[in-house]
């Protein structure tokens, strides 16, 4: 093909967004379609530039809108090229309603997401509220910690997602600033070696196939809606996860990284963990390291694949921990929180006797400190120590003004007066003993009950 | 096709125009393209309609207006003949009797259960001129 290779060092000194460009490069992306937005702006102008001065043989379509940007790569794609596109926060939110299409239409695109905060209050910062928004949306989503990471889930991105048997979109996600401004060393694979390792794009119901053929994009109703919807969950619950796995196991030895569904550190004899997403996990695997200094058995889970769901792997990482934090980096609004959420369903039919809490952090790119973790830690030890949650269940961490948390699970531990006078005196002490229960009853008898309880303590 | 279950299917929202390869496709008749189940051409939507065009050859100049005007490519004409009308797609706009140069014109709309042999039959005649 007629472009240049260029020669990289073994380890170049690269932000994200740079390693994110580059491994655009290397893959030979046919077409990107992009719209500008920080902080995810240098990865598509990385793209353009070396397109620009003939690395890439592919075509740079600038658009009016995020919504457009995907919408030129669902038709690039739909035509049969290899595609790609980069965007975050109000663009990313712009681009869901041709999210679902993209995904409906099993068109392997890569979207790198970096990761940002939605407005409003508008903020350019890292938080994963975009992350959150994609998660239903029917694409695979890969989540980087580093610019290492940046770098090569791309490449894994790439392999997975254009597997005939996949054929699902793919995001890439990365911290906003944390890690797409942070530059670090970055361990390269030679041009060769990177395309090898995708190899040429196969087109499969490509519009460009004159001989065959074919409408995108069509429409069904109550009809024939639910079968593809079906068949797409389907795909993704049973096909994509082994993929995934095989992909990490040839990019090891292929360069020597080891990418795992679920990255456990330290979890073997773990009593207290935190479960978290990107930069934070790095994060917790210093203050972990400190803690087991201290005597507190302390490890840490991150996710790299978010969706599909790893449902049984998070199970099994979490095997015999006795307390677990979920930090989520965006404000779930009137619920706990997508990781406790689904760590709680994870699970709950599971012999686990672990303690859940959640927490929710780093909103609009607040630091989450070391000195946070470290109480997170502690708090969750005197979980541990207490045989119970002695918190509430949902609390914020590193918000200005009082305390906040929600969810206190003993708010509701009360006995009617009806069920209280229908139990024998020794139903009344032990519930009260394994309850932490508040009396709510006035007449004689209820009095009498206090007395026992009172006698009780 | 109505028991085609959820794993049976080709992926994707998309749907193949003909079976199997096509080869000349515009050197092809429509009537002898392999248009497959899923093609709208094979879905009759005559219903849609409550008037009808009829066409009387008798006033017909093959001028190929109406062809060219038609929204739903439902005139059939070969050799730049008109020969008639494809009632599963027609839509009974009345575009092609707007556009009818001819004296008496020669497509009509009619209701849709009007008979087309008694209407040719009392077909308007030839208007002249006022002068």
């Amino acid at each position: 093909m007629a472009f240049d290779k260029m020669e990289l060092k073994d380890i170049e000194v690269w932000d994200g967004n740079f390693a994110a460009a580059q491994a655009l490069r290397q893959c030979q992306i046919d077409v990107v379609a992009a719209y500008p937005i920080t902080p995810s702006t240098p990865i598509v102008e990385g793209y353009g530039k070396f397109l620009a001065d003939g690395y890439i043989e592919g075509e740079f379509v600038m658009v009016e809108s995020e919504h457009a940007a995907m919408s030129g790569c669902i038709g690039a794609s739909a035509a049969g090229g290899r595609v790609a596109t980069a965007t975050s926060s109000q663009g990313f939110a712009l681009m869901v309603e041709t999210l679902y299409q993209a995904s409906g239409m099993r068109l392997p695109i890569v979207l790198n997401v970096v990761n940002r905060a939605l407005a409003a209050p508008l903020n350019v910062n890292g938080d994963h509220s975009d992350m959150y928004l994609g998660r239903d949306s029917g694409w695979i989503q890969l989540d980087a910690y580093c610019p290492q990471d940046a770098y090569d889930l791309n490449f894994i991105a790439f392999k997975v997602c254009e597997d005939h048997e996949v054929r699902l979109p793919c995001m890439v996600h990365q911290d906003g600033f944390m890690t797409s401004h942070t530059a670090q060393g970055v361990h390269t694979l030679p041009d060769d070696t990177a395309y090898g390792f995708i190899g040429d794009f196969k087109p499969m119901n490509d519009m460009l196939d004159f001989e065959h053929p074919v409408t995108h994009g069509v429409q069904t109703e109550e009809d024939w809606h639910f079968e593809h919807k079906a068949r797409q969950h389907h795909d993704l619950m049973t096909k994509v996860m082994p993929k995934i796995q095989a992909a990490f196991d040839s990019f090891e030895k292929l360069s020597g990284r080891k990418y795992n569904i679920v990255e456990k550190y330290d979890m073997d004899d773990a009593d207290v963990c935190v479960v978290c997403l990107g930069t934070s996990v790095e994060t917790a695997r210093e203050v972990a390291t400190e803690m087991r200094e201290k005597g507190i058995k302390a490890g840490v889970v991150g996710i790299r694949v978010i969706r599909p769901f790893p449902f049984f792997e998070i199970a099994e990482a979490l095997k015999g921990v006795k307390a677990i934090a979920t930090l989520d980096r965006s404000s779930p609004n009137g619920a706990p929180g997508m990781l406790f959420n689904e760590i709680a369903g994870a699970l709950f039919n599971t012999n686990t006797k672990a303690m859940l809490s959640g927490y929710v952090y780093g909103l609009g790119g607040r630091d989450l400190t070391k000195a946070h973790l470290v109480s997170l830690y502690t708090e969750l030890q005197a979980n541990v120590d207490a045989g119970k949650v002695t918190t509430q269940l949902q609390q914020f961490i590193g918000v200005r003004g009082p305390k906040l948390s929600f969810l206190d699970q003993n708010a509701n531990n009360s006995v009617d007066e009806a069920s209280l006078n229908n139990m024998s005196k020794a139903e009344v002490v032990a519930c009260a003993k394994s309850l932490n229960i508040k009396v709510l009853v006035k007449d004689s008898k209820a009095t009498a009950i206090e007395k026992i309880l009172a006698g009780s303590k | 096709m109505a028991n085609t279950g959820w794993d049976e299917f080709e992926i994707g929202a998309m749907l193949r125009t003909f079976d199997g390869k096509i080869d000349d496709i515009a050197g092809t008749l429509q009537e002898d393209r392999t248009y497959s189940q899923n093609s709208s051409f094979s879905a009759s939507v005559a219903d849609w309609r409550i008037e009808k065009p009829i066409f009387s050859k008798d006033f017909c100049i093959d001028c190929q207006f109406c062809w060219i005007y038609c929204p739903d490519i439902s005139i059939i004409a070969r050799d730049k003949k008109m020969i008639g009308i494809d009632m599963d797609h027609c839509k009974g706009c009345g575009i092609c009797v707007e556009v009818c140069p001819t004296n008496p014109k020669s497509l009509l709309m009619f209701p849709e259960q009007a008979d087309e042999e008694a209407e040719l039959a009392q077909w308007p005649a030839k208007e002249s001129k006022e002068k």
